[in-house]
């Protein structure tokens, strides 16, 4: 029997590559706090981790007026967020809302990293026969 | 590696927000820079930010850093004053002060230097991130 270690990660190296591409998005809205017509955006997670999941059957795409499947990873899914409150120059960031999100986005990375060191520990332990 | 990008992004906010604080350093100094024309007179300077687009078309880069545009002078009459006894009183007995709102500036001053703040944790808090994805499985 092989260990495989694809079957051992599962999900969970994509899911931090998510957490920091959602970090870098999140530090783009802060940076561009005063840039004025500048959107903030933001990845919507549920649709990006449905997408990363393994596709049942995927419509094939045979000629060029057929159109696209969804993209595989997280490349088109960002969306513009809703202000709750709009500002004269046209920028949508609200930099308490992006900075609790910034927060809220590091914890989860940390827990994702927390979740990936776990798996590594769990194949080490594997290899080498000692809990 | 993307995270160093994260860097390069929060590094433009601050250039931004540095060179915005530099004119409002500027404007303030000179807000008592009296002149004896209209011509000559200092206006007040403000940066002009605008989001990169170099990367909005490329959806996998999508997150864009700031660039400065440019710097535009305000076009608002300076203030006359009618002072003859004053030395750089014009024929008529004017002088042209400089048409910054002090006020206004330290306002913006503010703000200038919470986005810096706010810069500043967003690459401390990557740093820390990265340091701990280093010492993964240790």
């Amino acid at each position: 029997m092989s260990i495989s270690f694809d079957a051992v990660l599962g999900n969970r190296p994509q899911l931090l590559a998510l957490r920091e591409k959602r970090s870098e998005i999140l530090a783009a809205n802060l940076a561009n706090a005063d840039t004025p017509h500048f959107k903030a955006r933001d990845l919507d997670f549920s649709r990006v981790f449905k997408s990363t999941m393994p596709q049942p059957a995927l419509l094939a795409h045979t000629q060029a007026g057929h159109f696209a499947p969804e993209q595989p990873f997280f490349g088109a899914q960002l969306k513009y967020r809703n202000p709750n409150q709009v500002s004269l120059d046209g920028n949508t960031v609200e930099e308490h809302i992006e900075q609790a999100k910034f927060a809220e986005n590091a914890l989860q990375y940390q827990a994702s990293l927390q979740f990936l060191g776990g798996s590594f520990n769990e194949l080490r332990s594997a290899f080498t026969g000692q809990v | 590696m993307s995270s160093l990008n994260i860097f390069d992004i929060a590094g433009s906010g601050m250039n931004a927000q540095t060179l915005r604080l530099n004119l409002i350093a500027s404007n303030i100094a000179n807000a008592n820079s009296v002149s004896s024309s209209k011509g000559e007179v200092y206006r007040a300077r403000q940066p002009v930010f605008g989001a990169e687009l170099k990367n909005v078309i490329d959806a996998e880069n999508a997150a864009s850093k700031v660039e400065v545009r440019g710097v535009v002078e305000s076009s608002a009459p300076p203030i006359m004053e009618y002072s003859p006894n004053h030395p750089m009183a014009d024929k008529n007995g004017y002088i042209y002060k400089p048409n910054v709102n002090t006020v206004e500036e330290m306002a913006n001053m503010m703000s200038a230097s919470r986005s810096y703040q706010n810069n500043i944790e967003v690459m401390n808090t990557t740093k820390q991130l990265m340091v701990q994805t280093l010492k993964m499985g240790q």
